[in-house]
């Protein structure tokens, strides 16, 4: 590789280097770029959303580093754009328009951006979505592990969903697999040497959260992503006061997850997921919105996995497989593998 | 192994074993401590029995006189080699892991045999801080059996089960009615260790698998013996324990080691439950090649009820630092540094593990 292949400090420097990479190595590989009559094209000092009609705009923003950079099932390219676009799905947003800013460590290969850049396009294809506006920064040698990517949201939801609107009775949904992108991120660290087919659920959602929206009767969405499906339901339970119970049998986990959670010592409960939400409904629209859910194929295997109860206030209960109860605590911070 | 219609089927053994007494079953395995608890076990309970986690958790037992010899020694300079967990126990002064953060060489590693090649691949000294119980004591010494690299040396902390089951049986006020004997340990050294307990205390031993329904199943068993008033030893996990255990692994430990007293981590010092290199190993003594004595320790943190934890006369919730000001994050005493102790197993698990 030679230093041309390589990010320097003159990419970041605002110059003819920098608008060269802007040019030839991001702005073209998004093919929507406008979200209204200033967009990205312009390189103007911000882009303009035209106002959707009614609803409320949704924003949210979300920070990515992940190691590895790439993974199996994805890169942190993938994992930046759809991890903001699930954000807003969660609250009940369409997706009007992503901002990308791209913070890189002087020496990144050029090759491994557009690998990225690449990505985080596949993914605004996928549901349509115009990158409207970015900002890219290059720090020196050390400073920064080769790559971090801000991702900002703008959506519009007729009525946002938030994450705690829930009551007793209420069934609790997940929309698929549970822990498959923590575990194959677990998988891939090349300390455990372990060869496995597992790959990570990254995908944009909104097309799914679209139909169970429109099946009605959704109270709260949440998606499961650092913490896993424990920490989300902890919250859900903590805010609203209530308790979440949930029937481990019934949680959908696919078998090499459940393996290498039991070789590592690392509940899939307890791990992300980037593909997944969990819907809280009505008890009266469960079924109407678990059908819509499984006529989608990220929704294949979604599943109704417990009820809101109010046994134990701001707690979440587990039965387990073999019929006992517990809590199921919130985790207590990155699953660390068993050690002996 | 976790099927719910044995585990009923179990449960309805258990109901109608279990009688209109206490009934204080302890075991002494972390492994057996995480399934139950894991698993919500304690619901298939009748009121009257309950399962205690006693001495099970190598990390929590080893005492401060052992971490600050490790200390000590990796800031003479030498690799310290140990498992992860024993990195955030307590000493005197300080943790392995605050030895390191001064600038000390501490490293984690999965297994013996990984210390011994990191001092084959080094000029410098190697040291080894060997805990666990009979499980872990036979790699410890496979490696010095195998021609070990002389820059190699290890602090031996091992200890020996059946022991501490003994000493747990003198305490006057211990009520222990039945011991579930941990399936690893008795993997290796096999039924006989667990003799003198029905002989000479009355106490039935079932040696117990780790699955949900290894261990209703190996509690139906201790019930039935209770019923029969016919205290033995019995083995509920055939599948992996054999009467004689492994002879092979028995006899590694017997050719480097020999029976010492050590002192327990909030039990104190119990005759012949530790093990210390023999004669011909003795070159290979950490504490010897860097002049390290063993001068003792402060055993116990005020406020912490890990003395009584570990001898099963008290729950975790019985202490009041117990998710207050003792956490997995910031641990007051040893039984929460340890994954395989029982105030760590109960805070993951959210603290009140019959619901
Ligand atoms: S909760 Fe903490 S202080 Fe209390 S017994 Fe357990 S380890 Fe000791």
């Amino acid at each position: 590789m030679s230093e041309m292949d390589k990010i320097t400090a003159m990419h970041g420097a605002g110059g003819a280097m920098m608008d060269r990479l802007l040019r030839e190595h991001i702005l073209t590989e998004f093919s929507a770029r406008s979200a209204g009559r200033i967009g990205l094209d312009a390189l103007d000092d911000g882009a303009t959303i035209e106002l959707p009609t009614e609803g409320e705009l949704v924003v949210t923003t979300d920070s990515h580093v992940v190691k590895p950079i790439f993974f199996p099932g994805g890169d942190i390219g993938r994992l930046a754009a759809a991890g903001t676009l699930n954000d807003l799905a969660v609250m009940g947003a369409r997706p009007l328009a992503l901002t990308l800013g791209l913070i890189l460590e002087e020496g990144f290969p050029l090759a491994d951006l557009t690998r990225i850049i690449s990505s985080i396009a596949g993914v605004l294809d996928e549901i349509g979505v115009p990158l409207i506006a970015g900002d890219t920064k290059v720090m020196g040698k050390g400073e920064l592990d080769r790559i971090a990517i801000n991702t900002t949201g703008i959506g519009v939801a007729a009525h946002a969903v938030s994450d705690s609107a829930i009551s007793p009775g209420d069934v609790v949904i997940v929309t698929g697999t549970i822990g498959d992108h923590g575990m194959a991120l677990l998988a891939c660290r090349e300390e455990f040497h372990l060869e496995t087919k597992l790959e990570s659920d990254v995908a944009p959602i909104w097309p799914l959260v679209e139909r169970a929206l429109a099946a009605g009767g959704i109270k709260a969405m949440k998606d499961p992503t650092r913490g896993g499906l424990a920490a989300v339901l902890n919250e859900m339970a903590g805010k609203a006061n209530v308790t979440i119970e949930v029937d481990e049998a019934e949680i959908p986990i696919r078998n090499p997850v459940r393996g290498i959670g039991s070789l590592l010592g690392i509940s899939p409960l307890t791990v992300a997921n980037e593909g997944k939400a969990v819907i809280v409904t009505a008890p009266d629209r469960a079924d109407a919105v678990l059908r819509a859910l499984r006529a989608h194929p990220l929704g294949k295997d979604a599943a109704i996995i417990g009820k809101v109860t109010d046994e134990y206030p701001g707690k979440v209960i587990l039965g387990t497989e073999v019929g006992g109860r517990r809590f199921l605590e919130m985790p207590l911070g990155d699953p660390v593998p068993r050690i002996c | 192994m976790s099927d719910p219609v044995r585990a009923a089927a179990l449960a309805r053994t258990i109901a109608r074993l279990t009688p209109d007494y206490p009934v204080k079953i302890v075991h002494v395995c972390g492994t057996h401590e995480a399934t139950i608890t894991e698993h919500g076990l304690r619901r298939f309970l009748p009121e009257p029995v309950e399962v205690l986690e006693g001495p099970g958790c190598p990390v929590c037992v080893t005492p401060t006189r052992d971490i600050d010899a490790a200390v000590k020694i990796a800031r003479k300079g030498a690799i310290l080699c140990t498992f992860g967990d024993m990195t955030r126990v307590p000493g005197t002064e300080m943790t392995l892991a605050a030895a390191r953060a001064d600038g000390a060489d501490v490293r984690v590693v999965l297994s013996a045999a990984e210390a011994a090649s990191i001092a084959r691949n080094t000029n410098r000294e190697v040291v080894f801080f060997g805990v666990g119980f009979e499980t872990t004591t036979p790699m410890t010494a496979a490696i010095l059996l195998d021609d070990p690299p002389e820059n190699l040396s290890v602090i031996v902390s091992h200890k020996l089960i059946p022991p501490a089951m003994a000493a747990l049986l003198d305490l006057p006020d211990n009520r222990i009615s039945a011991y579930l004997a941990p399936g690893h340990v008795s993997v290796i050294i096999g039924e006989e260790p667990y003799t003198p307990f029905p002989r000479d205390y009355g106490i039935p031993v079932v040696i117990g698998g780790f699955e949900p329904l290894d261990i209703l199943y190996a509690i139906a068993l201790i019930l039935r013996q209770l019923k029969d008033g016919t205290p033995r030893v019995e083995n509920g996990y055939p599948r992996a324990v054999r009467p004689e255990g492994n002879r092979r692994a028995q006899e590694l430990i017997e050719q480097v080691f020999e029976p010492t007293d050590v002192v327990w981590r909030g039990i104190g010092s119990i005759p012949n439950s530790g093990l210390r290199l023999r004669d011909e190993f003795r070159q290979f003594d950490a504490r010897a090649r860097f002049g390290v004595t063993g001068e003792e320790g402060e055993e116990t943190v005020p406020g912490c009820r890990c003395p009584d934890v570990l001898t099963a006369r008290a729950v975790p919730t019985d202490c009041p630092l117990f998710r207050t000001t003792c956490t997995p994050l910031n641990p007051v005493g040893p039984c929460m540094v340890g994954v395989e102790a029982a105030c760590n197993i109960w805070y993951r698990y959210g603290g009140r593990p019959k619901l």
